[in-house]
């Protein structure tokens, strides 16, 4: 998981090893700054002369300044390092999300999708910072310490020989008990969060019910809840503090108290005033880098689910791929199905679509009708390899689609779904999406064709008004004709329309409907809809009911054959025309 | 590197920032009237204790000093020893207060957090739903989960810090006077830098971590735009273009993201070191000091010696460290003052205000046939024109009870004392209502509509056209400009609005349902509903049939808005939740929208019976929907266009004629 992770380092790899590197330095150097100031003093105490003073004061300067040098670039090179890990994790996330199939979108939430680039990220990125820097710099610090210490203070560092032990086993029974317990009340935390947008996004319904004062209560509770369960976590971790304190002042005491009886017995021969300061601040290191360690261990526990739940999306495979040697060319708009059989998923237990046999020639207008769940856009679907069959084969032009490139196939396919999206930016933008090379005379062709023209025409900024996010400021009507119009741009040897002239009105869906005949007579036309007045003069209807083809001919034919057909038609002309 | 205009504008945000901060401590404070100070006065205690050991160290140094040529460690010992049970007990004093307050601290963040939470989320259910309409929702979120984690961190390490090191560096300074006043003088220098240092970097870093909040923000507004048209990326073969645009987003955050952590990580080594500098200075000017015998200024009048110089160096280095710690938090409270602002903003948004007095009471008497026969009662129905149809009763002639019996009645107070009972029969009246969401803006014009108990009123017309307005005005979401709504023939202005809404079933388009069961989730339009109630309602709605066919049936857990289920599925869920409230009147605003014609159909039946002696309000596409409507309002642009039953409105071969004869488009 980690290694997924790491490979998205890339270019950033270089800033991070030399972060780690400087830190090497940047230790290396704040280890030896007690000893030198150590002998300063012990130099200033036994009056030796002022020019090795200045001298050794100097040395330490500029050992200072070394150090800014190496920490200040650290820093620098740190946060490069980790933000633009973060930068490239989140590229890499969305390039896997590109090539995902519609298989893949399905399993995943937009909203947890967002979660993992934002949120997750920013927690990866906190982690891999704090690693570089101090997971590096904590042991080293520790260690040169030690090694120092033990040099210097000979049986003085016996004090670290009790407190070292003592303070990891204290830390690691803290970090222990406090992991769980925080994972815990996180999710929970997460839980509250949700119920919370619940709450705002349903406004309406608690005001309209009155349930103001319920949620209240709900909430309250909900919150206290969370108030304990993170109050015992916290203050499992509050006993760090005092821990570490307790060591510190344990060194103090030890220190002073072995560390005088060592000078006053040796009269000042083994060590002196000078060491006892250094070892203090030897101590007092040594005792922070095992926090520091503790500290990122406990940090990098608890980003492993954010981790976790980038790495699912880094690892998740396309679940289309391209074939290997692929037909680049899509010769006519021929569309057979051969005993086709489509589940959304392995482990589905029923059928999407079953036994489909369907046989379309090129330039044919093909309506399919049916209810809710019947099968209708998932039977489309197959056609540009959204999703690829359980059974049978799907053919385009004689071949199967899984012989063809796959975006020489959807080029050649154009569907306009039917929860059709606008993009923020100007309609010129969004129309460019079907053919970005599209000129302004062929732009306006398509939205003729689409019924389009006039109602953008109609607006102040003509071509260049700006849609807004999800497309609100134009009516549904005109939205899915811009989507059509957006197809069409594709100049595709297919065209899907899956319900998307619901919101159109019967006048202008049927002079669509006539543009497309006159127009793009070569086109294959397939057009699922609600309305039979949209299909009624197609050269073939299907109806789909279950998962299967129900009925199947023109409409003289269904209105004799198919009972179902007949309901609706019925239906739709004397309960009134679907209008909306 | 920030312009000028930029700085001015944060001047003025940050003075709000920072009474914002001052408006938290008053809060802890008021939330926690013992447990606040007496935390601070342990931690400045343990901070104070922990300052002292320099003046320790200092004596038994000087202890040392005085023997270590004699090498007589039994003459030493009993002073040295002395000195550290002193120290001994003092540490152990500041342990015991350090353990006290990081528990009261931990007790006392996740309590301050909680009722701040409950305090936001209160009154955030007592807002308009104006607000709701003209606040992104996920700003709204931000603050329970941005804000309040910026306030965590304020409270439970920002604020400890700053009193902690501010104490240290307040006693250290005290000491390091009594000590040596020229020495002082010059860390006084390294303080100058510090500071300085402090404000350009920790406020850069500040800078930039806000402006990385503003870049995620935009990058998580692309990336929902982005997912939600997945599939059609991927039907246009997109992907490359929408690649590109994210990179450019993405890189935006990189360089704001880089920017901030990279001021916020150098400010450790640049104050470290401004630390280590000066102790190396301290160190030299001591020993110039010491070779020079030169004279000693203290509070304490010692001379100058090197068991003042080593003790000294220490606390320089303590001094150093702590300032450090409050640099670090800079960045913490600024972020902190930011978010704070935010939350005290939503705080102190003005809630919807109530002033109705007029509430529903359950009473023993059956009272529905009152309208039915008006003369039955003592009291008035006055059908002449001006009067809304009201029936007023005596009190005597009605019994209040707290019990649920089935029958209600409006509980009336008058100004002159008296108290009248108006049965709830749910006769809705607007009179020549004009209402606007923006000044100026008018969305509806002299709309009047009369419905009385029992009738369905079907609103038709475009988009905008001010058909759901109508249905946010009769449940007060939004208060009218000028007109007249009554209810049962009170003004609804006097009818307390948990009773008002109590008494109108609404379903919405976009069902809301909530995290949990089936059940509870259709329970939620009455609480006190049984089981067998809400399965009633259910049958009702004509969903009985699909929850049976899930999973857990009735038991069947629903998550995140009910995404296991399909939006038909949903609404009928709705529908099932506003028949078990049982009101008299239902507005339902494009409920069925979702459920295809065929299943509609088959609903129809119970949705018949659910309408039943009932006043309803539709609101649809579908004319079939409406079709059957005792009355259908045409809106256009906020005027009724037309109006009358289908068949009258189709004689006239006006609009909805050409609505429904598919030559006219809505939306």
């Amino acid at each position: 998981m980690v290694k997924t992770m790491l490979r998205s380092l890339r270019e950033f790899k270089k800033p991070a090893i030399l972060t780690l590197l400087l830190i090497i330095g940047e230790v290396f150097i704040e280890v030896l700054i007690p000893f030198y100031t150590a002998d300063l003093v012990n130099r200033i105490k036994a009056g030796a002369e002022m020019s090795s003073v200045l001298k050794l004061g100097l040395i330490l300067v500029l050992m200072a300044l070394l150090s800014l040098f190496c920490g200040g670039a650290a820093g620098l090179t740190g946060a490069r390092a980790s933000a633009g890990f973060a930068r490239n994790l989140r590229g890499d996330i969305f390039r896997k999300i590109q090539s995902f199939s519609f298989e893949n979108i399905d399993r995943f939430s937009s909203s947890s999708l967002v979660t993992r680039m934002t949120t997750d990220i920013n927690y990866v990125q906190m982690a891999f910072m704090m690693s570089i820097r101090i997971a590096v710099r904590a042991p080293l610090m520790l260690l040169f310490s030690v090694v120092m210490a033990f040099l210097m203070g000979g049986t003085l560092a016996a004090t670290f020989v009790i407190v070292i032990p003592v303070l990891v086993a204290g830390l690691l029974m803290i970090a222990k008990k406090a992991l769980p317990a925080f994972r815990a009340v996180f999710r929970k935390y997460d839980r509250m969060n949700q119920s919370i947008e619940e709450n705002v996004r349903g406004m309406r319904v608690v005001k309209g019910f009155a349930r103001e004062d319920h949620e209240k209560k709900k909430f309250a509770s909900a919150s206290d809840n969370i108030r304990k369960d993170f109050t015992y976590a916290e203050r499992i971790v509050a006993l760090n503090a005092p821990l570490m304190q307790l060591c510190l002042y344990f060194n103090m005491i030890f220190i002073l108290f072995v560390g005088s009886r060592l000078i006053i017995t040796n009269q000042g021969t083994t060590i002196d005033v000078g060491q006892i300061s250094a070892m203090l601040t030897y101590g007092f290191q040594i005792l922070m880098s095992l926090m520091m360690i503790s500290m990122i261990y406990v940090m990098l526990t608890m980003s492993l689910e954010s981790m976790h739940r980038i790495s699912e999306v880094l690892q998740e495979t396309p679940a289309l791929q391209n074939p290997a040697a692929p037909l680049r060319e899509v010769a006519d708009g021929s569309v057979d199905f051969d005993n086709v059989s489509f589940k959304y998923s392995k482990t589905a237990d029923r059928n999407a679509l079953s036994a489909i046999d369907l046989h379309i020639s090129s330039g044919q207008t093909v309506g399919i009708l049916g209810g809710t769940g019947s099968g209708k856009t998932s039977l489309i679907q197959l056609i540009p390899r959204l999703y690829d069959v359980t059974e049978g084969r799907v053919c385009v032009a004689g071949h199967d689609v899984r012989e063809y490139d796959l975006s020489m196939l959807r080029d050649a396919v154009a569907v306009v779904l039917q929860k059709n999206t606008l993009f923020s930016g100007t309609i010129r933008d969004n129309l460019r999406w079907g053919n970005p090379d599209a000129t302004d005379e062929e732009l306006e062709a398509a939205c003729r064709l689409a019924q389009a023209h006039d109602f953008i025409m109609s607006f102040p900024d003509g071509y260049d008004t700006h849609i807004e996010q999800g497309g609100t400021n134009v009516s549904g009507g005109q939205r899915q004709r811009l989507c059509i119009a957006r197809a069409l741009l594709k100049k595709p040897k297919i065209l899907i329309l899956d319900d998307s002239t619901s919101a159109v009105d019967t006048h202008t869906d049927a002079l669509i409907r006539k543009g497309f005949k006159n127009y793009i007579p070569e086109t294959t036309k397939i057009i699922i809809a609600q309305r039979v007045a949209s299909v009624e003069d197609a050269d073939q209807i299907i109806v789909m009911d279950n998962g299967r083809i129900a009925a199947r001919g023109t409409h003289t034919e269904l209105m004799e054959s198919s009972e179902i057909y007949r309901e609706i038609w019925l239906q739709q002309t004397r309960g009134g025309e679907e209008s909306a | 590197m920030p312009d000028k205009t930029d700085n001015r504008n944060s001047g003025a945000v940050l003075k709000q920032n920072f009474s914002s901060l001052g408006r938290v401590i008053r809060k802890l404070f008021g939330y926690y009237p013992k447990l606040a100070p007496l935390t601070v006065f342990c931690i400045l205690f343990s901070a104070v204790v922990s300052s002292i050991p320099s003046l320790f160290v200092q004596n038994v140094l000087a202890v040392i000093e005085k023997w270590y040529r004699t090498g007589d460690w039994a003459a030493a010992r009993p002073e040295i020893v002395h000195y550290l049970v002193i120290l001994g007990t003092l540490y152990l004093l500041s342990l015991l207060s350090m353990l006290l307050y990081s528990q009261i601290m931990a007790y006392m963040t996740q309590g301050f957090l909680h009722k701040l939470r409950t305090e936001l989320f209160d009154g955030m259910q007592d807002l308009p739903i104006r607000y709701f309409d003209t606040h992104q929702h996920g700003d709204i979120m931000s603050h329970y989960t941005n804000d309040i984690d910026t306030l965590r961190q304020l409270v439970s390490q920002a604020f400890p810090t700053l009193i902690q090191s501010g104490a240290i560096v307040l006693a250290v300074f005290a000491i390091m006077l009594y000590f040596s006043l020229w020495l002082t003088l010059v860390l006084v220098l390294g303080i100058v830098a510090m500071f300085f240092v402090t404000k350009t970097v920790g406020g850069g870093s500040a800078r930039y971590f806000i402006r990385q909040q503003q870049a995620t923000g935009a990058l998580e507004g692309f990336v929902q735009e982005m997912m939600n048209g997945q599939k059609v990326i991927k039907v246009f073969n997109h992907e490359e273009a929408s690649i590109g645009d994210f990179d450019r987003v993405n890189d935006e955050l990189f360089t704001v993201s880089n920017r901030a952590h990279a001021y916020a990580s150098i400010l450790g080594p640049i104050m470290g070191n401004i630390g280590n500098v000066l102790y190396v200075v301290l160190a030299l000017a001591g020993g110039v000091f010491l070779l020079s015998g030169f004279q000693n200024v203290s509070l304490s009048g010692l001379p100058f010696s090197v068991s003042i110089l080593v003790p000294f160096l220490n606390m320089a280095r303590q001094f150093t460290g702590n300032v450090n710690n409050l640099s670090q938090q800079f960045n913490a409270i600024v972020m902190a003052g930011a978010g704070a602002a935010r939350v005290f903003e939503m705080i102190g948004e003005t809630p919807e205000t109530d002033e109705g007095y007029v509430t529903l009471v359950n009473v023993k008497e059956d009272l529905s046939e009152l309208s039915a026969d008006p003369n039955n009662v003592s009291g008035a129905y006055d059908r002449t024109a001006g009067n809304s149809g009201s029936v007023e009763l005596d009190p005597g002639s009605v019994t209040e009870t707290e019990e649920r019996t089935g029958h209600w009645a409006w509980r009336h107070p008058h100004t002159d004392g008296t108290l009248s009972y108006t049965p709830l029969r749910g006769d809705v009246r607007m009179l020549n209502v004009d209402f606007a969401y923006e000044e100026g803006k008018d969305v509806l014009h002299d709309v009047s509509v009369y419905a009385e108990r029992g009738q369905k009123v079907a609103f038709v017309g475009a988009t905008g056209a001010g058909k759901t307005t109508i249905t946010n005005l009769i449940n007060r979401f939004y208060d009218i400009a000028d007109g007249k709504i009554r209810y049962d023939g009170i003004n609804i202005n006097k009818i307390r609005k948990s009773d008002l809404r109590r008494s109108l079933g609404l379903v919405l388009q976009d069902t809301n349902l909530f995290t949990g069961t089936v059940m509870d989730n259709i329970r939620y339009g009455r609480l006190d509903a049984s089981d067998e109630d809400c399965v009633r309602a259910a049958k009702l709605a004509g969903a009985d049939d699909f929850i049976m066919r899930l999973p857990d049936g009735y038991g069947t857990v629903l998550h995140n808005n009910g995404t296991n289920l399909s939006q038909g599925q949903r609404q009928l869920l709705a529908i099932a939740r506003a028949a078990v409230a049982d009101p008299p009147v239902m507005i339902l605003d494009e409920a069925t929208s979702s459920i295809d014609t065929r299943t509609e159909a088959i609903v129809q039946r119970g949705m018949d019976k659910l309408m039943e002696g009932r006043t309803v309000f539709v609101i649809a596409h579908r004319l079939s929907t409406v079709m059957d409507a005792d009355v259908i309002m045409v809106l256009d642009h906020g005027r009724i266009i037309e109006r009358g039953s289908h068949e009258q409105l189709l004689n006239e071969k006006g609009t909805y004629y050409r609505l429904y004869t598919g030559a006219f488009e809505l939306e």
